[in-house]
């Protein structure tokens, strides 16, 4: 993969290879097992050393996640609206970037550039939601008695979520926008076969004011790693986005321990306009209901 | 046991929720009282009634008839208890003082320009001494609303001072007007600054303002005083007056007593019902409670 | 002169606790010796040809007996309800689905005395709890959805409500009839049909409501209602041909039905337990908060799964609270179900009482001072004295695991952020309750606590318009208004 180009016609320069590392709590570390594995493309050619996570990572993660959470939840919803807009412009910006990693991880160039310009979009569609899935989504409900009562959705919490394992952005994107315009923070693990994107995208959303925990990206094997994230006690819903059968029952087994909220998005064309929508954030919401009295109080009538 | 004594600041705003209050005091309302109970809690009732006539038009033969009726409540029912004191302006308290005669059926009398309380300091306290001085056992005040709801505490506070004062020997009954005060928290409130000023009764009502008293408005005036007694060791008395003219109404309230303050507040030294109509209710019930069959009141005294 | 005479009455109106007896008349309530299984519009033996007895708690006489559902029995049921789905209530005009509910609303409502009355009689619950709130809560509910029925596309933006097929419905026995109307409501509004079982310790209303099904000609398969104990209700839940379960029970069963419907495409709701929160501030107002504390964890004797169990008292007012608890905990009428003065019941079983003995012992030797009612219990039957605990900490396991009785657990706090993380430092989170004058403090409150239904200065308020559920480790799903339809729907794409 180190290959010598022609800077100018008059000299040589040796490339400078990115480290793709993992992103957990804003930072870059190495995973702590120190293993690694080699992300090869169909053509079978090296793309990089890549992160083989273990379940120690994923705990350092899940507590990341779980520290940013009532920060991130308890922001202006607006602002949360903002900062998603914020990774859509960084994105835009990195642009070529994407594309060549998206060519390099078997994406013909047409393909690439259309993939990068839809996760723009979708992190744009889902920036504009922060602020309305709540008035979609909330009532208040005409009982009977004397109270005020109304219903709101919160976000669930922690998300451990395996990210969709057939492309390497733009199903990523999706479920990591629907996933923070909720309030919620997660914990990713990307594509197996294709990590470079969900890396590089660590580092837009590390330079655009999104705090530190609120999206933790890890890298490494879907087998190795599902178990926990669906056993983890202080992970509140888990999403699994790829179709492996034996792996979606023992996730949905394993979140019995604390009752997570277990949802498959195995039959999604991430492309499609189907793969956008409120209802996504809805899934990692819970609904809150309060009442409070309201007094009651007629005029008092002179009689004399 | 007294208990030393400190006045709470009473610009701090009382607190509380009307809902509670109303679905706990429809809570009493759901208690089914029978039999033997019934009974009881029908007699208690009529010893404890206020027979009260408190109208423009009252005579002293009006009042004559009234003290007659409290002291012979029916007597096709041998054995029945007397009612606990009749309720005249200050003009009646001798007619009804003569009437009364040493029956131990006590005179109640209004007093301090009631039923709206505005006059003067003076005015107020010379309507009480002329009650007290014609042989009142009991003077049942009325409250400087406007004061009140203007925030003006204290001059409140001391208008019962000066009356308790001038009552002597005869107990202090201090009527909120709650129908005036509106809310709950004013209730409270109104309850609060009347016990600590010397009353040894709080009243809902005069009367002539709807609504008078209700459920919910008795009970806060009832866990005033059971706040009042756990703080002080001083007992106060409770009269709801004004719109309790059924008997099932009547046995509600009790129930409310019996539940809030305890046996010790169940008898007419600590509770009272300002009615005038409540009595014969009360007696068509016994009779029917008596006999088995629903009664008429062609035959029952209307005094 | 003459000494005047006393003539104050010292007459005993009797302490609330002996008031003449107010009972609810038995006669107006037929009970038959026998109930079958209601399976396709009929009555039917049940293919494992047994009965077991179902008593009334309050003296432990045996009421009736009812079937047995076996894998057989709630197979012909699945199928009858696939077959009813298929060929009748999938194709119905939605308006017409919704007469049929209105129908079996209208029903209850004309039967709700006898209803109370079994209710009662079945649960050991106070008359004055069945008569006004199980049944008149139950019905609305029916009257609720009802009216949803051929208004879906107006609850769900965008996205077109297909309903999911046959729902397998399991009920506990703390609310017989409330929670079968909370779960057969919004089936049939989106157009499912369903299998329910009904607790094996309380199966009689269900059994009733089956017979007013029948009444109201719903066409036969709609509503299946079972009876049995757990294993029929795991055939419910592994039965290959249901769509959709929906569960009302204990967090460890609700565990071993997520596991158990993990290989499956199945659609679960599950609520479970709860070990609510009820914070008091010095600023509330305290005698309503109390009455609410009281209603919080004595109402249905604490069989309530979001009862209030656990009570945070802020220090400065600590004192004053506890007294007026006590105060209160002596006006409870303890005693027959049937009497309309009673304020708590009998506990339901046996077993469940053994449970709550378990717990009070477990409060006692871990330090916690006990203060129960000074009531008389009755002799027969399961009893149990409304009970509190200070000294608790936080670590008492009278304070961390549900006890579903009448038992209530005190700490005291200081600071709002104490209380704050002491209420969510609990793996359930089904609902809580503060009191406190101050508006902003409530919506705090209302915001930080992490669970489904958050009561301000009221308590155990339920309404068929107002969602239910909880957080955590109390389930998840909704139940009650409109989000209580989503439970029961896929959405699709116009």
């Amino acid at each position: 993969m180190a290959k010598v180009v022609k800077n100018t016609p008059s000299e040589e320069r040796l490339e400078v290879l990115k480290t793709y590392k993992i992103y957990v709590g804003g930072q870059f570390p190495r995973t702590e097992s120190g293993r690694f594995y080699i992300a090869t493309n169909k053509k079978n050619e090296k793309l990089a050393n890549v992160c083989q996570c273990s379940r120690k990572d994923f705990r350092d993660a899940v507590g990341s996640a779980r520290g940013a959470f009532g920060g991130w939840a308890g922001r202006a919803a607006m602002n949360r609206g903002q900062i998603l807009y914020r990774i859509a412009e960084m994105l835009e910006g990195r642009k070529a970037q994407f594309v060549d990693e998206l060519m390099k991880q078997n994406s013909t160039e047409a393909k690439a550039v259309e993939e990068v310009n839809l996760a723009i979009d979708r992190l744009i569609y889902y920036s504009g939601w922060c602020d309305k899935f709540q008035q979609m989504a909330s009532t208040v409900n005409p009982v009977a008695s004397s109270h005020f009562n109304f219903s709101a959705p919160e976000p669930t919490g922690v998300v451990a979520i395996i990210a969709p394992q057939e492309n390497a952005l733009i199903g990523l994107v999706s479920v990591i926008a629907a996933c923070i315009a909720g309030g919620n923070t997660c914990v990713v693990l990307a594509s197996s076969s294709m990590p470079l994107c969900a890396v590089t995208f660590g580092e837009v959303l590390n330079s655009s004011d999104v705090p530190g925990g609120v999206v933790n990206i890890l890298t490494g094997s879907v087998s190795e790693l599902a178990p926990f994230f669906a056993d983890h006690m202080d992970v509140n819903a888990v999403l699994y986005c790829d179709k492996d059968a034996a792996v979606k029952t023992l996730i949905r087994e394993k979140s019995a321990l604390n009752l997570k909220r277990a949802f498959m998005y195995d039959k999604m064309d991430w492309f499609s306009d189907e793969a956008q929508s409120p209802y996504f954030i809805l899934d990692l919401q819970e609904t809150k209901t309060t009442w409070h009295p309201i007094e009651n109080i007629g005029g008092a009538k002179a009689g004399y | 046991m007294t208990k030393k004594i400190s006045i709470p600041d009473f610009s701090i705003p009382s607190r509380i929720d009307q809902v509670g209050v109303e679905e706990r005091a429809s809570r009493f309302t759901k208690r089914s009282i029978k039999n033997e109970t019934k009974t009881n809690g029908l007699l208690l009732t009529l010893n404890m009634i206020d027979l009260t006539t408190l109208e423009g038009k009252d005579s002293e033969g009006k009042v004559k008839q009234l003290c007659s009726k409290a002291m012979h409540l029916h007597e096709a029912y041998p054995g029945l208890p007397t009612v606990a004191a009749v309720c005249v302006y200050p003009s009646m308290v001798k007619t009804a003082k003569k009437a009364l005669g040493n029956s131990g059926i006590k005179v109640a009398s209004v007093a301090t320009a009631f039923p709206s309380g505005q006059s003067s300091a003076e005015i107020k306290l010379l309507d009480t001494k002329l009650a007290v001085d014609d042989g009142a056992d009991e003077v049942d005040m009325v409250i400087s609303r406007g004061r009140f709801l203007q925030g003006d505490y204290n001059f409140v506070f001391d208008e019962i001072a000066a009356i308790k004062e001038a009552c002597g020997k005869a107990r202090l009954k201090v009527i909120l007007e709650t129908g005036e005060l509106v809310t709950l928290d004013k209730v409270r409130k109104a309850s609060d600054i009347a016990m600590y000023a010397g009353a040894d009764f709080i009243k809902t009502s005069t009367g002539k303002i709807s609504p008078a008293a209700t459920m919910p408005v008795t009970l806060v005036m009832l866990e005033a005083i059971r706040e009042f007694y756990y703080k002080t060791g001083i007992q106060i008395g409770m009269k709801p007056a004004g719109g309790i003219s059924k008997s099932k109404l009547a046995l509600h309230y009790l129930v409310m007593l019996n539940e809030t303050l305890g046996e010790d507040w169940m008898n007419n030294h600590w509770f009272r019902f300002g009615a005038s109509s409540l009595a014969n209710d009360v007696l068509m019930q016994l009779m029917k409670q008596r006999t088995g069959v629903y009664q008429s009141s062609n035959y029952f005294s209307n005094d | 002169m003459a000494k005047e005479k006393d003539n104050t009455l010292r007459l005993k109106f009797d302490s609330s606790r002996n008031l003449a007896p107010a009972l609810e008349s038995r006669s107006a309530a037929k009970i038959d010796s026998k109930y079958d299984l209601f399976i396709n519009g009929k009555f039917e033996k049940p293919d494992s040809k047994k009965y077991f007895d179902t008593i009334n708690p309050a003296d432990e006489e045996k009421l009736s007996e009812v079937a047995e559902a076996n894998e057989a029995d709630v197979d012909k049921a699945v199928k009858a309800a696939r077959n009813a789905y298929d060929k009748t209530w999938k194709k119905m005009p939605a308006k017409e689905r919704a007469k049929y509910i209105y129908r079996i609303a209208r029903i209850m409502q004309e039967k709700a005395r006898e209803l109370a009355i079994i209710e009662t009689l079945d649960a050991g619950k106070p008359i004055r709890e069945s008569r006004d709130f199980d049944i008149p809560m139950a019905a609305n509910h029916f009257f609720y959805y009802a009216g949803w029925a051929d208004k879906l596309e107006y609850a769900f933006p965008n996205r077109k409500a297909n309903s999911l097929g046959v729902a397998g419905q399991i009920i506990p026995w703390n609310f017989p009839l409330l929670m079968a109307a909370w779960k057969i409501a919004p089936a049939l509004a989106t157009g499912n049909t369903v299998v329910l079982k009904a607790s094996e310790t309380t199966p009689l209303t269900a059994m009733k409501l089956a017979e007013i099904i029948q009444e109201a000609d719903l066409p036969p398969g709609v509503v299946n209602i079972l009876t049995g104990a757990g294993t029929t209700g795991a055939a419910i839940v592994n039965h290959p041909d249901v769509n959709k379960i929906a569960f009302t029970g204990s967090t460890e069963v609700g565990k071993i039905i997520q596991r158990a419907i993990a290989g499956t495409d199945k659609k679960a709701t599950l609520e479970l337990g709860g070990k609510a929160a009820n914070i008091i501030f010095e600023d509330a107002p305290l005698d309503q908060a109390v009455e609410g504390v009281i209603n919080g964890i004595f109402f249905n004797q604490g069989h309530v799964c979001c009862a209030g169990s656990r009570l945070f008292v802020q220090e400065s007012v600590f004192d004053e609270v506890i007294r007026k608890i006590k105060d209160r905990l002596e006006s409870l009428i303890v005693g027959n179900p049937l009497d309309k003065n009673t304020d708590i019941g009998a506990i339901n079983s046996r077993a469940q009482l053994d449970t709550i003995h378990k717990y009070i012992k477990i409060g006692i030797n871990e330090g916690g001072e006990m203060f129960e009612s000074s009531c008389a219990l009755p002799s027969k039957g399961f009893y149990c004295r409304p009970t509190i605990f200070t000294n608790v900490s936080q670590s008492s396991r009278i304070s961390q695991e549900e006890i579903f009785g009448p038992v209530l657990a005190i700490q005291s706090f200081r600071t709002d952020d104490e209380v704050i993380e002491k209420a969510n430092n609990t793996p359930y989170g089904l609902s809580a309750g503060v009191w406190t004058d101050k508006g902003s403090k409530i919506f705090n409150l209302t915001t930080k606590l992490r669970a489904g239904v958050v009561w301000a200065n009221t308590f155990n308020k339920f309404d068929p318009t107002s969602p239910f559920g909880g957080y955590k480790e109390s389930g998840f799903g909704r139940e009650g208004g409109l989000h209580g339809l989503s439970p029961y729907v896929h959405l699709g794409s116009y």
